[in-house]
């Protein structure tokens, strides 16, 4: 089966100008904000981690034309389906029917200011060295994985430069598909934009980096 | 993602009187505000969540957490050398220290803007944001003209901001596709030498340390009132 990411939005032309919201407000109805909450809440049971919501997030097959909160409702739903917490019938029914499955702990309010201060840090230790050092030139691999992955599609196969050393993190390709945190050495690659998107606009030179796992990298 | 924006309105129009529910749940809910609350039933039916613990947490990121808390790390390190130093150099620290740290905000960069080079900050790939600082994203940085755009027109994207930089000024995009999150600290506005640190938060602007924006300067119309 076929993985694609509706999520992968850089360089794509043809979305318009940007639209700000006059005053904008937090959440633009109660639902909004119980969805944050519900998926920060269920987050700490430990059934998933933020990187396999990422995966469910950026496949849904309707993904471009749900609304930012309706996009995180409906990965939540299959999620919770996915990982057997909830069964479908039992979010149609909306009453549990099935007996729950065993959790890591259950977020209550008098702790969810010291969980959110405390947050998820990826960092790791490792023992093995970074393969490249500030400075050095790299290229990215052209290749699609077909599973989930961070490195857009704008920035496949180009030549870029390591500018900055960010140290082992878990990675998010192994650590969405339930495969451990697999921790690999994190770079900021940084190209200039006729690498990216061709041309020659020497005259407003600008530059995007990404930040990418070890082995999405080769010497160049 | 007109689209996008096109459902967003449509529920919106729906929602209205949410309040109307407790006694009679349904016909004057939306079909989303039921959904969400059948699923909430049902969570906590199974003992995964802790409803009073999801009232905290909408709270806390209505009134504890947004940019205001930004705009004390970029006044801080607007007057102390020191403290500019230490963010730039290990900015997760540094702004640990004035209290905010914690979920999206784990690992912080600061890039400091220069007359010569303008960073700015975006997330093609979702929406990460460093919520400890600026608290949760506006819409637009969510949306699909911005995640396309930023990084293959940035100048374009900064006009659309209303911010035209000098042609001499390079413009660093930084995709934040990791689990790093970044301040961009705007330059200090000119006439702004004698203020307070406080008046000098009140000169930084949500929109400046995404880098969508620049900082207010002083005496202009946005700088009395709380910026967003």
């Amino acid at each position: 089966m076929n993985y694609y990411s509706n999520a992968d939005l850089g360089g794509q032309e043809g979305h318009g100008p940007v639209r700000q919201e006059q005053d904008e407000p937090l959440f633009h109805a109660p639902w909004e904000s119980r969805v944050l909450a519900l998926c920060v809440a269920m987050g700490a049971t430990g059934l998933w981690n933020i990187d396999t919501s990422r995966a469910a997030r950026e496949t849904l097959p309707d993904y471009r034309k749900l609304s930012y909160y309706q996009i995180w409702l409906a990965a939540l739903e299959k999620l919770l389906v996915q990982s057997g917490a909830v069964q479908a019938e039992e979010i149609t029914q909306g009453r549990s029917v099935h007996a729950a499955l065993p959790t890591r702990g259950v977020l209550h309010a008098q702790e969810v200011a010291a969980v959110l201060a405390r947050g998820t840090p990826t960092a790791r230790q490792s023992n093995s060295p970074a393969r490249y050092a500030r400075g050095q030139w790299v290229h990215t691999r052209a290749e699609v994985p077909q599973h989930h992955t961070r490195l857009p599609g704008y920035a496949r196969g180009k030549r870029g430069v390591i500018e900055r050393v960010h140290g082992p993190h878990v990675f998010a390709d192994a650590h969405a598909r339930g495969l451990g945190e697999q921790a690999q050495w994190l770079y900021t690659v940084a190209f200039d934009e006729q690498e990216l998107w061709g041309g020659n606009r020497s005259a407003q030179q600008s530059r995007v980096s990404v930040d990418v796992w070890e082995s999405y990298l080769e010497p160049a | 993602m007109r689209g996008a924006d096109h459902t967003h309105d449509h529920d919106h129009e729906h929602e209205h009187d949410h309040e109307h529910g407790h006694g009679h749940v349904g016909s004057t809910l939306s079909p989303l505000e039921l959904r969400v609350r059948a699923l909430e039933t049902v969570l906590t039916q199974k003992g995964y969540i802790d409803p009073a613990a999801l009232d905290v947490l909408i709270d806390t990121y209505q009134t504890q957490i947004g940019p205001r808390n930004g705009a004390q790390v970029v006044a801080r390190a607007w007057s102390d050398v020191e403290f500019r130093r230490w963010l730039l150099e290990d900015a997760t620290a540094a702004i640990a220290s004035l209290g905010f740290s914690g979920r999206q905000g784990e690992h912080m960069v600061a890039v400091e803007n220069t007359p010569q080079l303008h960073n700015m900050v975006v997330c093609t790939l979702c929406s990460c944001y460093p919520l400890p600082i600026l608290g949760l994203p506006p819409i637009w940085y969510k949306s699909a003209p911005y995640r396309a755009r930023a990084v293959r027109d940035p100048r374009g994207v900064l006009k659309d901001f209303g911010v035209e930089l000098p042609d001499s000024t390079r413009i660093r995009v930084w995709d934040s596709t990791a689990e790093v999150r970044y301040l961009v600290l705007p330059q200090r506005p000119a006439g702004s030498e004698h203020l307070s640190a406080r008046q000098l938060a009140e000169l930084v602007t949500r929109d400046s340390m995404i880098g969508t924006g620049v900082a207010l300067r002083p005496g202009s119309a946005g700088a009395t009132r709380a910026s967003p």
